[in-house]
């Protein structure tokens, strides 16, 4: 520690920090605009220049590191003088639109000018004006106000990892921009829109609409990746106007994915459903709560006499909250049936004992930045979980190996040690040949049934450099990603994955698809999780039932076969669907449609996969009749006569569901237990990638998300070995055939995607007319019709 | 003394005619009345009355949608909503101003940066309904059209001490 003093103030500062972090951590005010915590020290606005004893200039308190015994004066006349001068300078070219500007009240440039500038500009000569750039649909431009802080250009080169935005130029003629005229793609760009302490860059879809002193702010949390991001919703008169990060060292740091940030522009979709809708006929009819509550609870008896109890089931969404999780369960239970899930996306059930209490990661998720190496198995992280790409991004920069094993050889905006690629059916061997890497070097045996099959695996030098980088690492993880848990071979993937962190003496875990699926497993929403048990998802659709309740699923892009969901629900006797949103698809298979509360309208708890159970309360008002899912439950439970349904408060039932959950050992590592090896087969095989402006019914709703590169759906990515069998051309059509059905998509070529595999995005309006996101697919050429 | 002083007072009814003296001067003095509503007072060019959204000569609204005027209002009379507008423009899609809450302080004119919101002279306006007093968007700017000739003569009127 060093001893210096600010403005008279005796404080203790970190050796090698530097001034304006000393005064911030003393409370001392110092104006600033480059510099920001997280990013590199630019010390190119010289706002934040300060006196120091001995120095026969004002320093940047920026770049300035203290020294022992150091004298800073922040508000001697020196300074005050220095200060007013830089003001002058960056007001020289400033417009004064204030009053059209969206960052009018919380604008950095405003506030320091009321506390440091001067009154009156002296300054006649005519101003700059710069053309503004299109950045896409998120990101709104007035590049005349840009102060050349670089904030976001430092932004874009250290956090996100997508050099994209950069100054060129000199002097006043300095402009920032993209070089040559392109979208920004990078999955964390909204975050330049808080960076810019101007009105360069703002958000689009908020553009105009509001002013930040008429916001109220409500703390939230993203009900999109597994991750929890605390969020800010901000509110006027009850509505939605915009959503912002909320500070959370331990979750998302500052940051905020685009996901996160964009995607209440649903909340007003005009698909929202308002009021009960119950079917009469082929007709549907508004009815009062009263009644479709009692039509659903009949509904639902009805079935069980004509069926029995397992006839009923419940689908949820793994982004439904915990009480909506438990109180479904419970429900179900409460009827005699244990069919509740909400694995919709998975294939493989196989070894489901095996499955741990909870998907955990199985670190903190700060952790992973510590992390030497660090092995993916099936994952995207960087578009799956932003937040947590970030911090494998710091990990791999700072000379930790991050190595996957993918499908296809998915992009990172960092270095990747090694990326075993390899066809779905193959990926199992690839593992495998870790593993055997892994017992070749600890000498060891391999568990019980492992030695037959190990005896085929072939070990490649990729295979031992992976091997060697998870065993000679200090910290290293091995992580089920996203992508991998709805292949067909989860869980030989998965097994082998728990079996190499075991072997290298790593840590294990998983990064689930939705918000919840950590608080939904532990609130017992799994087949398995209480009596009476029941089936799988993948059971429930694939053996049909009689009487379904859903809970925020969309079936023909939620589950992992939107043709068997949808032949389940059309042989259905009665659905009900608790949706936020209602189409024209639920009104063919369903007979209750209730309305339920979205994102910020809810109120609940999700826990994400570092376990910290974080509840959320209601920020805007639902729309219409809209109620929060776990209050309709709750009142359907007394309509179906059920007992313990009689909670006043959301809290109530979240108690409730942290006594059902118990103590719990936050415990991703399972034991070993033989897996089924997959046999590959010679057909083509579908690559059901998760996109990320995909994942769930409010996302896909989102249209400035739909506008970006990113949401792109109608892609079918083929290898040149499999485009060239197929006499596919890079742009050419090509139709795509699952089961009876036949979609046409743009054919791209790109040697990322391995042989015999076609890479067909699940989730998307074109795959929700296929079969399994994840298996055999028919892909040929279109011949175009000959213009004449 | 004492005595005396009041008899001779009340005798000669003094007080009275002191009294009644004043009467007689206003009796002949030049009135002051005003006959409203045949006659009316002259108004100074900063009066406040009935509100107004003002219009440039080229038929462009005024208002930008800062908001400033909503924020600044003490009733919070003012409720603004606004959007990007086809070209690009920042504008309102709703400026109501509640007559039944303003208190007219004129501080929705002296905050506006672009001399939209004014208050004109005009004070004689009545509602037979509640809702009649509360002024939208496009008949505050009807009262800006119909009156622009008179806002404009007052604004340049008061201009040298703005």
């Amino acid at each position: 520690m060093v001893n210096i003093e600010i403005n008279g103030i005796r404080i203790q500062a970190r050796e090698g920090s530097m001034v304006i972090e000393a005064a911030d951590e003393a409370g001392i005010v110092i104006p600033r605009f480059c510099y920001h915590r997280k990013l590199s020290i630019a010390a190119n606005c010289r706002m934040c220049l300060v006196e120091v004893e001995k120095a026969p200039k004002p320093l940047p308190a920026c770049a300035t590191p203290v020294t022992e015994g150091m004298r800073v004066f922040t508000r001697s006349a020196k300074a005050l003088e220095a200060q007013r001068a830089t003001m002058e300078f960056l007001l020289i070219n400033h417009p004064l639109d204030c009053p059209i500007c969206d960052q009018g009240g919380e604008c950095d440039l405003q506030d320091i000018a009321m506390g440091f500038g001067e009154s009156e500009s002296r300054y006649r000569e005519p101003k700059r004006v710069v053309p503004d750039k299109n950045l896409g649909p998120l990101i709104a431009t007035d590049m005349t106000r840009c102060i050349h802080c670089t904030r976001c250009v430092r932004f874009g080169r250290e956090i996100a990892g997508v050099p994209e935005l950069g100054a060129t130029g000199r002097g006043e003629h300095t402009t920032i921009g993209t070089y040559v005229e392109k979208v920004v793609s990078s999955e964390l760009s909204g975050n330049v829109i808080d960076l810019c302490p101007v009105g360069a860059l703002t958000s689009k879809p908020y553009r105009y609409t509001g002013r930040p002193w008429e916001n109220r702010s409500h703390p939230g949390v993203s009900p999109h990746d597994c991750l929890g991001s605390n969020l800010d919703v901000q509110t006027r008169r009850g509505r939605v106007m915009r959503v912002l990060p909320r500070d959370n060292e331990a979750v998302n740091e500052c940051w905020l994915s685009d996901r996160d940030r964009f995607s209440y522009t649903a909340l007003a979709h005009g698909e929202r459903l308002h009021r009960p809708l119950i079917r009469q006929g082929d007709a549907w009819r508004e009815v009062e709560w009263q009644t479709a509550l009692e039509y659903a609870a009949e509904g639902l008896r009805r079935v069980r006499a004509a069926a029995g109890a397992d006839g009923l089931g419940a689908l949820i969404s793994p982004s439904a909250t915990v009480e909506e999780g438990y109180l479904a369960q419970r429900l179900l239970r409460g009827l005699g049936s244990g069919n509740v899930d909400f694995r919709l996306r998975r294939q493989d059930f196989a070894q489901e004992e095996a499955d741990p209490r909870a998907p955990w990661l199985g670190c903190a998720i700060a952790d992973l930045e510590d992390m030497d190496a660090v092995l993916l198995v099936g994952s995207h992280v960087r578009k799956d979980q932003p937040l947590a790409g970030l911090r494998l991004r710091r990990a791999a920069l700072r000379g930790a190996r991050v190595m996957f094993l993918n499908p296809a050889e998915f992009d990172f905006n960092f270095p990747v040690a090694e990326h075993l690629v390899a066809a779905p059916a193959a990926m199992v061997d690839e593992l495998a040949a870790v593993a055997k890497a892994l017992l070749e070097i600890e000498g060891t045996h391999p568990p019980e049934g492992l030695a037959a099959r190990l005896e085929n695996v072939e070990v490649h030098d990729r295979h031992l450099a992976v091997a060697r980088h998870l065993h000679a690492a200090q910290q290293a993880h091995v992580i089920v990603g996203t992508q991998a848990f709805g292949q067909a071979e989860f869980s030989a993937l998965r097994a082998l994955a728990n079996l190499v962190a075991h072997l290298a003496g790593a840590g294990f875990g998983y990064l689930p698809e939705g918000a919840n699926a950590v608080g939904l497993s532990l609130a017992g929403a799994l087949p398995r999780a209480a009596e009476p048990a029941g089936r799988h998802a993948g059971d429930m659709t694939g053996q049909g039932l009689r009487g379904v309740l859903l809970l925020g699923v969309e079936p023909e892009y939620d589950f992992a076969d939107p043709a068997a969901a949808r032949r389940m629900l059309d042989e259905a006797d009665f659905v009900v669907a608790l949706t936020a949103f209602a189409t024209d698809e639920m009104k063919r298979w369903a007979d209750v449609l209730l309305p339920v509360a979205a994102f910020a309208e809810n109120e609940g708890t999700f826990v994400n996969v570092q376990n910290d159970w974080q509840g959320f309360a209601a920020a805007a008002e639902a729309p219409g009749e809209a109620r929060p899912a776990w209050k309709v439950l709750r009142v359907l439970g007394n309509f179906l006569n059920l007992e313990g349904f009689d909670y006043m408060q959301v809290d109530e039932v979240r108690e409730a569901a942290r006594a059902f959950a118990g103590e719990v050992e936050v415990k991703a590592a399972t034991a070993w237990a033989m897996p089924r090896w997959p046999a590959p087969g010679e057909a083509l095989q579908r690559i059901g990638y998760l996109p990320l402006y995909h994942v769930d019914p409010l996302v896909r709703r989102a249209a400035p998300l739909q506008g970006t590169p990113d949401a792109r759906a109608d892609i079918a990515w083929l290898g040149e070995a499999a485009a060239a069998a197929l006499g596919v051309a890079d742009g050419a059509r090509v139709a795509v055939r699952q089961g009876g059905a036949e979609v046409v998509m743009e054919a791209r070529v790109d040697a990322a995607v391995p042989d015999r595999c076609v890479l067909v995005a699940a989730a998307t309006p074109q795959a929700a007319r296929l079969g399994p996101a994840w298996g055999p697919v028919e892909v040929s050429a279109v011949k175009e019709a000959v213009a004449s | 003394m004492n005595v005396i002083t009041r008899v001779f007072k009340s005798l000669f009814l003094l007080e009275l005619l002191r009294g009644l003296r004043l009467t007689g001067r206003y009796l002949f003095a030049r009135k002051i009345t005003v006959q409203y509503p045949e006659e009316k007072t002259p108004l100074s060019p900063r009066f406040r009355g009935l509100h107004a959204l003002r219009r440039y000569p080229n038929g462009e609204e005024r208002c930008i949608a800062c908001k400033l005027c909503e924020v600044v209002c003490p009733a919070l009379a003012i409720t603004i909503e606004s959007e990007e507008r086809e070209d690009g423009t920042r504008r309102t899609t709703r400026y109501d101003i509640d007559l039944t809450k303003c208190i007219f302080c004129g501080f929705c004119e002296e905050s506006c940066p672009v001399d939209s919101i004014v208050e004109t002279h005009v004070f004689e306006y009545h509602g037979e309904k509640r809702g009649d007093l509360l002024m939208t968007k496009d008949r505050l700017l009807a009262v800006g059209d119909k009156y622009e000739k008179e806002i404009a003569a007052a604004r340049a009127q008061d201009a040298p001490y703005r």
